[in-house]
């Protein structure tokens, strides 16, 4: 039988291998991949929570479908601007951005 | 063990292995390439659970949409030689060492709180999806333009207008001077 436990223990690698990528990667879109393990793992912890603990609702369900539309917002913006550095500084890795306004 | 059990083990594995191999790969590419599988997995959760339609979501969003967007924006950036970093040994340890220690404090705590026997009377089992717990695309429509108690219209409507602003935004912030 699969238990609550197991699914949280999942998503907690996720969200713990997401954040090791993010403190050790370089470039920036690499770390926005990073972000995108760690928002997954929060959005499956949602669903696991509605199922397992309260299947009358629908609240976790909602919140993990809101998520997923944010994030999705989000992630457009921020290729937006990786782009837009790129064009500016030839570099998009952490190192070399250090002036927010050109 | 039932259908349920290895469809769970299957997925479990793939998105543990998936998750390690997009944060330790060398190449970015490569390493959204692993991302799609990661998503994957949490697709096939979510099937999983009985929320055919969160997945549906999962897959055209995520592996369909946003995964694509980062191919895209690697190989604009020349990111594809992007190494993993140029980090000293001893701050990868610490982010290692970081990382270990919160996933430890994760599981002791999922472990303490003994989440199913304090909060749940009858314990929800994955195997059958019982009746209520599965939630139908006519009741999701309901649900997401009702103004009741349950209902998420105000919200639904702010994510159509963030999107909208996103569109204008991406575009006026990429375009060509």
């Amino acid at each position: 039988m699969i238990q609550l436990n197991y699914m949280l223990i999942i998503s907690a690698v996720m969200m713990f291998a997401g954040i090791f990528g993010f403190l050790t990667r370089r470039s920036t879109l690499a770390i926005l991949l990073s972000i995108e393990l760690m928002l997954n793992a929060t959005d499956l912890n949602f669903a696991v929570f509605n199922r397992m603990l309260y299947p009358g609702g629908h609240e976790g369900y909602f919140f993990a479908l809101f998520s997923i539309a944010i994030t999705a917002a989000e992630s457009a913006i921020a290729i937006a601007i990786m782009i837009n550095v790129y064009r500016q500084l030839k570099d998009i890795s952490v190192g070399k951005l250090e002036k927010m306004k050109f | 063990m039932d259908s349920y059990n290895i469809m769970f083990i299957i997925l479990a594995v793939m998105i543990v292995l998936s998750s390690f191999a997009t944060v330790l790969t060398k190449s970015v590419l490569r390493a959204a390439a692993y991302l799609f599988f990661a998503l994957l997995g949490v697709a096939g959760m979510y099937f999983l659970l009985g929320y055919t339609f969160l997945g549906s979501v999962q897959v055209m969003v995520y592996c369909g949409g946003i995964v694509v967007l980062y191919v895209f924006a690697i190989l604009l950036t020349r990111g594809a030689k992007d190494k993993l970093s140029e980090n000293t040994r001893s701050k990868i340890f610490a982010s290692a060492l970081l990382s270990l220690a919160g996933f430890g404090a994760f599981v002791y705590a999922i472990f303490k709180a003994n989440l199913l026997t304090e909060m749940l009377s009858t314990p929800e089992a994955l195997a059958e999806p019982s009746e209520g717990a599965v939630i139908s695309i006519n009741e999701i429509g309901q649900h997401m333009l009702s103004t009741d108690v349950n209902g998420y219209l105000l919200p639904f409507e702010a994510v159509s207008v963030l999107l909208l602003a996103c569109i204008v935004a991406a575009l006026v912030i990429a375009r060509k001077r």
